[in-house]
């Protein structure tokens, strides 16, 4: 790639160096992107993929390093400026106006006008046009509420090239979507890149990366690693690429599953106004010492089944049972009190009081235990004592357990939880990407803390995008694709490219019929 | 009893782009029509019926614009502030405003500049609460609640500064203005003057002749053109541009993107800060036009205590008529409507039960062939429950008439909450530049 | 970096980590001070705007401050802020219980108004021995605040309608419910004249007064529902639930915390307390419900709550403040200073702490985050070679 000449290269970034408080987020950064091509950038959650991308798009400024767009030096101060220079986000929430029609959202803040009122015409048919050329068709009249997942992200894209951008960035474009979606995005991007785009698409599914991309930057540490082609890897070199050495897979071990039932779903239905049911006629048991991961891509319902043991949410149709007893009509506060955990999906807006010191977000959802009160009143000398407790267990770091939890780093405040979900020796714990955002050490921390408790005889329900976390510490896998268990697995016999192709509603020997 | 006329009302204006309100506009129009008609031949069978020739009088008609002025606008100022994204419990307070510095400008420059005053003073007030919700991200109900004591302290001060020693001036209230805001008949329908010449007031005569419907259609229709204000034509006129400005300028897509979701109206480089101040400073300048109405046009001189709560009967109008200007002027009307019966004769009220029994009886038939059995049974029932009221209830109770606006929000509230559309993010906390 | 064995790691660091902790940093107190200085900046930021437009209207700020000064510190006059900041610290616990679970509750006023006027009633209509009599009207009034408030709380966990909203409805709805009741049934048509009010109240349900009669004893009371306020909210495992529900309702439905039995909760306590706001006057010095009955003490008590920070001891000496600056409104208006620039103050008191809260807060928060990492950095020089998380 070095041999390409100055005039191919649509962005090229120079040592990019972003601080935060307390941590580098990005340092000596380099990229090369070629006009005209689909280029990956792979990495860890929390590798410093998002970090740089804003940097690029002009959302924070960076310490040091030089952007350089079609051969221009270009210094950021604003979104704003980055649209002017042709680059367009693409972001991971997409940030559309509910109740405003699709072509309002648009044209929003570039609009036609004369005199300052709307041209709405000239800008349906340019909307129209470009719709045509890149193959993304939406109902412009449409409100945005209307729509569904892959849509929005249409109008995102539409969004962005209304605004002119030759260079779009897609974060995570693939998240949300079911593979259909995936399949037509990415049969839109092929021809945005022939009408002369270039695609920078950040992502940590290696085999999306390697289908769709023409060269894939691996970024880890906050550091750009190397550039390859995809004809040059596979899954496996790209997947050690991204995480150095080799992956640091929680080992497996002996099962000591019992044979008491903790946790039994059956014919488990969520509804959703106005949608589809996230989750359609689940069944699966979870035994004592048992580890059962649910593997999926994100929004096939791992989150309102959780929510469904819990009582958050109301069901259509069937049954849960907690160590025999029959919950599904229970209050969440009786569900805890029977004994289940739970580290949830989003600990910011689940999990923790972020204003709150840290011995208060310990306390939180234990406040009942007797250990904490004197009467009807807390006692605070308890639960800091206990607070402090799960500090040293689970290596919090904080200089004390009286600093609100917003002082905290992400992997901190997410070993705080895990300490204060599994210190009052739970029967059932559901762990949703128990080590999502934390650190390679604490990483193995927390699957230590797992494995220990599993062996203590605790059931585990575990959620994670981690497959090598799933085939790691699961006893058995399922998988959950649109709603419903469509395959069971042993971890031993697993790969993450089976996996994968099962979560992405794809069918080997077993099909999705056979299961459930 | 209040279901019908509103979300007809607001349909227009729901979809924004020009095809869709096209499609819209065709079906909504008819059904407008149809409905409106149907009422007005309900309220000619409840008028003879009951004898109370008030309901359809071109003078109730009169009453209810004057009436329901000071509470459009208001509704109007809370529908631009929520519009932007921001919540304004402080219209009271921005009206208050208005009725002094109206008050003030009519009593020493004539009523335009009064209502100019007026104005500005609430758009004073809009900026005062600009500053601290935009720029200081301060709670909006907070600080609404702030602009309401300060409002209420600030005019009683600067009356007894002013007004005290003038003639007829005081503490609590100021002297009164010579020249009210001139009024007009139109000529030929209400007896205009066109050149000297006093026309022919053919409206009128009609609605003397109290025939079935044609004489109330007149009444109606001689309500609208007869004895008007011109500060009337010009609040009412203020609605449609509303609409127009909201929904087909740029400035009102950038406006309603701000309360809809500032995070992707700024990252699109919309600069919500300042689109929010616009809007709050035309919320302001509508309460104070409202509070200038009230001082100016229905009465001749400012008193502590005139609002009397429309500010907040303007927020429930806001809520009534969705968060659309056609729905606000719709709820204005009605409460109007009722307060004007009120006022003018109390027996007229009950006859007004009647008329709700009516309405009830269609929906009864309506919701039947809907095939909608709960709410042909709620229909039913507030039916007998009215029709009970009006055989029973000989004077209904002033003090109980005046929370109807409020109950009525509360009912709409509780039970049409899935039918209402308030702009996303009105009242949420925003700061420019956190938004990712 | 590839790390298999996970346990030397966390017993490497443990001896560590308890070195970190200092005791001498409790950022709670720290916090506290902060925010006392920054509402008595803000209170003074207040003085000086009000002094700008006393100037501009031709009056004399140093005038009106040295009157207001002089004659509130006179021995009586401090009796009078005390009678005066009494409604107001009730009133301010009132809204403080619903700020503390984020629900707004505007509502105070119609609810202690409907509470004064039931309360009143029943107690006429009631013979019995006087601190009995007291008490029952007490818990009558209360019982009638929540009953009006229990409507909001109703509506929004069953209907989901807003309690801003449904409250500032209400308060309008109990005016007429009022004024209907008195006009229909309970006025006293034996008084004549003007002064119309309902039955008087025996003198067993009296309250009595202190310091020939400058001084009611509600003012006990309203000092014990405060420290019950604090005991309740700051102390209790309902008051943690309440506070958790607050601070993050999602987390803290997640955590088993009922998130409408908290609403209903902390709505009734709310609309009990407010119930208690009249009772000054009503059992103090009309024993009857009429004329006299102050209002506005509700929005009143919505300013003193948010200067107090919603915190106990915050509420008493911010009642406190505002029940002085109440009492020199007699020696402003002689001086010829209109002594409605005192609800000015006010009001550009709430706006002034608010902003300046609001500005401190963050920039405390800030600092906060910042020195965590900082004192990470210093003391754990093993910590922080571990790859942290590295996106914010």
């Amino acid at each position: 790639m070095t041999a390409s000449t100055n005039d191919d290269i649509a962005v090229e970034l120079v040592g990019i160096e972003k601080r935060f408080p307390g941590v580098i987020a990005n340092h000596d950064v380099s990229l090369r992107v070629r006009r005209g091509t689909i280029h990956a950038i792979v990495g860890e959650n929390g590798a410093g993929k998002s970090t740089l991308m804003k940097t690029l798009y002009g959302m924070h400024q960076p310490e040091a390093g030089t952007i350089t767009v079609n051969g221009a030096e270009q210094h950021f101060k604003s979104p704003g400026d980055a649209i002017a220079a042709g680059i367009g986000m693409v972001h991971q929430h997409f940030m559309l106006a509910d109740n405003l029609t699709v072509l309002e959202n648009i044209i929003l803040g570039s609009e036609p006008v004369s005199r300052g009122l709307l041209k709405v015409d000239d800008a349906r048919r340019r909307i129209q046009e470009l719709a045509a050329a890149s193959g993304t068709h939406v109902d412009l009249d449409a409100p945005v509420s209307e729509l569904g997942v892959g849509q929005r992200q249409r109008v995102e894209i539409l969004k962005v090239l209304y605004r002119g951008a030759r260079v779009l960035i897609l974060d995570e474009p693939t998240a949300v979507l079911v593979p259909q979606e995936v399949d037509e995005l990415f049969s839109n991007l092929h021809r945005l890149v022939a009408e002369g785009a270039t695609i920078i698409f950040i992502s940590h599914k290696l085999d999306e990366v390697l289908a769709v991309s023409d060269e894939i930057t691996v970024i880890r540490k906050g550091t750009t690693v190397t550039t390859v082609l995809p004809a040059d890897v596979d899954r496996v070199q790209l997947g050690e690429l991204m995480v150095g050495s080799e992956l640091p897979s929680p080992e497996g071990r002996e099962s000591t599953v019992g044979t008491t039932v903790r946790l039994r779903v059956t014919g488990l239905t969520v509804p959703k106004p106005g949608q589809r049911n996230p989750v359609e006629d689940v069944t699966f048991e979870v035994h004592e010492a048992e580890v059962v991961g649910i593997a999926g891509v994100e929004g096939n319902g791992q989150f309102e089944l959780c929510e469904a043991i819990l009582g958050l949410t109301p069901i259509a149709a069937g049954t849960i049972e907690l160590a025999g007893e029959d919950v599904t009509h229970a209050t969440t506060r009786h569900r805890k009190a029977a004994g289940v955990s739970y580290i949830p999906f989003d600990r910011h807006r689940e999990g923790l009081m972020l204003d709150s010191p840290l011995w208060e977000n310990a306390l939180l959802g234990r406040e009942h235990e007797e250990k904490f009160t004197t009467g009807p009143f807390i006692d605070a000398g308890a639960a800091k004592a206990d607070c402090r407790d799960v500090i040293d267990r689970f290596n919090v770091l904080t200089p004390s357990e009286n600093v609100p939890a917003f002082a905290l780093s992400g992997g901190n405040q997410q070993k705080l939880l895990v300490g204060r979900e599994l210190s009052n020796d739970p029967h059932i714990l559901l762990a949703a990407h128990p080590t999502r955002g934390v650190d390679i050490g604490a990483q193995a921390a927390i699957w230590g803390e797992l494995r220990h408790a599993r062996d203590q005889g605790l059931a585990v329900l575990l959620i994670s995008a981690d497959l090598d976390e799933l085939i790691g510490l699961s006893d058995t896998i399922l998988v959950m694709y649109d709603g419903r268990i469509t395959a069971r697995l042993d971890p031993a016999t697993a790969t993450p490219a089976l996996l994968g192709s099962y979560m992405t509603g794809g069918t080997q020997e077993t099909s999705q019929e056979t299961v459930a | 009893m209040s279901i019908v006329a509103p979300t007809q009302l607001e349909a227009p204006n729901t979809a924004p782009s020009a095809g869709f309100i096209a499609r819209i506009n065709r079906t909504a129009a008819t059904r407008t029509l149809t409905a409106g008609l149907v009422l007005v031949v309900l309220l000619s069978i409840t008028r003879v019926i009951t004898g109370a020739d008030d309901l359809t009088s071109s003078g109730t008609v009169g009453t209810t614009l004057r009436l329901a002025m000071p509470i459009l606008l208001a509704g109007m100022a809370g529908l631009w502030a929520e519009r932007v994204g921001v919540l304004n419990i402080g219209i009271e307070g921005m009206m208050i405003l208005g009725t002094w510095f109206g008050a003030y400008g009519a009593w020493q420059f004539g009523p335009w500049v009064g209502l100019l005053l007026g104005l500005l003073g609430g758009a004073l007030g809009g900026l005062i609460h600009a500053v601290a919700t935009v720029r200081f991200n301060v709670d909006h109900v907070i600080s609404g609640v702030a602009m309401n004591l300060f409002a209420f302290g600030a005019m009683r001060y600067l009356s007894e500064i002013v007004f005290t020693g003038e003639q007829g001036g005081g503490i609590s209230q100021s002297p009164v203005q010579q020249a009210p805001i001139p009024r007009f008949n139109m000529p030929f329908l209400a007896g205009g003057q066109i050149g000297g010449w006093k026309s022919p007031d053919m409206l009128g005569w009609l609605e003397e002749k109290h025939w079935f419907l044609i004489g109330d259609v007149a009444g109606l229709a001689r309500g609208l053109v007869y004895n008007l204000s011109w500060a009337t034509v010009i609040a009412l006129a203020l609605v449609p541009l509303s609409t127009f400005v909201l929904w087909r300028s740029r400035f009102g897509l950038r406006l309603r993107s701000s309360g809809e979701a500032p995070d992707a109206a700024e990252s699109l480089g919309v600069n919500v800060t300042r689109v929010r101040y616009f809007g709050l400073l035309i919320s302001g300048a509508f309460a104070g036009l409202g509070g200038a109405y009230l001082s100016i046009v229905a009465s001749s001189y400012y008193r502590q205590g005139q609002t009397a709560g429309r500010g907040f009967i303007g927020l429930a109008t806001m809520i009534f008529g969705n968060w659309m200007p056609s729905g606000v002027l719709g709820g204005a009307l009605l409460f109007g409507f009722s307060d004007a019966l009120k006022l003018r004769r109390s027996d007229s009220l009950t006859a007004l039960f009647l008329f709700i029994t009516f309405v009830a009886g269609l929906l009864v038939v309506l919701s039947l062939y809907r095939r909608k059995a709960v709410s042909a049974v709620v229909a039913a029932l507030a039916g007998v429950l009215f029709l009970i009221a009006y055989l029973t209830v000989e004077e209904v109770p002033e003090s109980l008439t005046q929370a109807t606006p409020y109950v009525i929000t509360l009912i709409v509230l509780a039970t049409a909450s899935q039918r209402l559309r308030p702009p996303a993010h009105a009242g949420k906390p925003w700061r420019a530049g956190e938004g990712h | 970096m590839s790390t298999p064995a996970p346990l030397p790691i966390e017993h490497a660091s443990k001896s560590l980590l308890g070195k970190i902790t200092t005791p001498a940093s409790n950022p709670g107190v720290k916090r506290s001070l902060v925010t006392l200085a920054s509402s008595i900046v803000a209170v003074l930021i207040a003085l000086v705007i009000s002094g700008i437009l006393l100037q501009v209207t031709g009056k004399d700020a140093l005038t009106a401050y040295q009157k207001i000064i002089e004659t509130g510190t006179q021995g009586d006059k401090l009796l009078e802020m005390l009678q005066r900041a009494t409604p107001l610290m009730l009133s301010a616990v009132a809204v403080a219980i619903g700020f503390k679970m984020n629900l707004f509750n505007i509502g105070v006023e119609g609810q202690y108004l409907f509470a004064a006027l039931i309360a009143a009633v029943v107690g006429a209509e009631l013979s019995l021995p006087a601190p009995l009599h007291v008490a029952v009207i007490l818990i009558v009034a209360m019982a009638a605040g929540a009953f009006w408030a229990g409507i909001a709380a109703v509506l929004k966990v069953k209907r989901g309608v807003n309690e801003v909203i449904a409250t500032i409805m209400l308060n309008y709805i109990a005016l007429s419910v009022i004024q209907w009741l008195f006009d229909s049934f309970f006025r006293d048509d034996s008084v004549s004249g003007l002064n119309v009010k309902t039955k008087l109240i025996p003198t067993s349900g009296w309250m009595p007064n202190m310091f020939d009669g400058r001084l009611n004893s509600m003012l006990i009371v309203a000092l014990a529902v405060v420290f019950a306020y604090w005991v309740l909210v700051f102390k209790s495992r309902f008051g943690f639930r309440l506070r958790a529900s607050g601070l993050n309702g999602v987390a803290a439905r997640t955590a088993g915390i009922s998130s409408n039995q908290m609403i209903v909760l902390a709505i009734l306590i709310s609309g009990a307390v407010a119930g208690l706001i009249a009772m000054p006057s009503v059992l103090g010095e009309i024993h009857a419900y009429g004329q006299g009955v102050p209002d506005g003490l509700g929005f009143a008590g919505i300013a003193v709550a948010l200067l107090g920070r919603n915190h106990p001891a915050g509420i008493v000496l911010a009642a406190m403040l505002f029940g002085f600056l109440d009492s020199t409104a007699g020696a402003l208006q002689l001086a010829k200073i209109p002594n409605s620039i005192l609800d000015v103050i006010q009001a550009i008191i709430v706006l002034t702490v608010v902003i300046v809260n609001e500005a401190v807060t963050r920039s405390m928060n800030k600092r906060t985050a910042n020195q965590t990492a900082r004192e990470l950095e210093g003391a754990a020089p093993t910590a922080a070679t571990l790859p942290e998380a590295v996106t914010a």
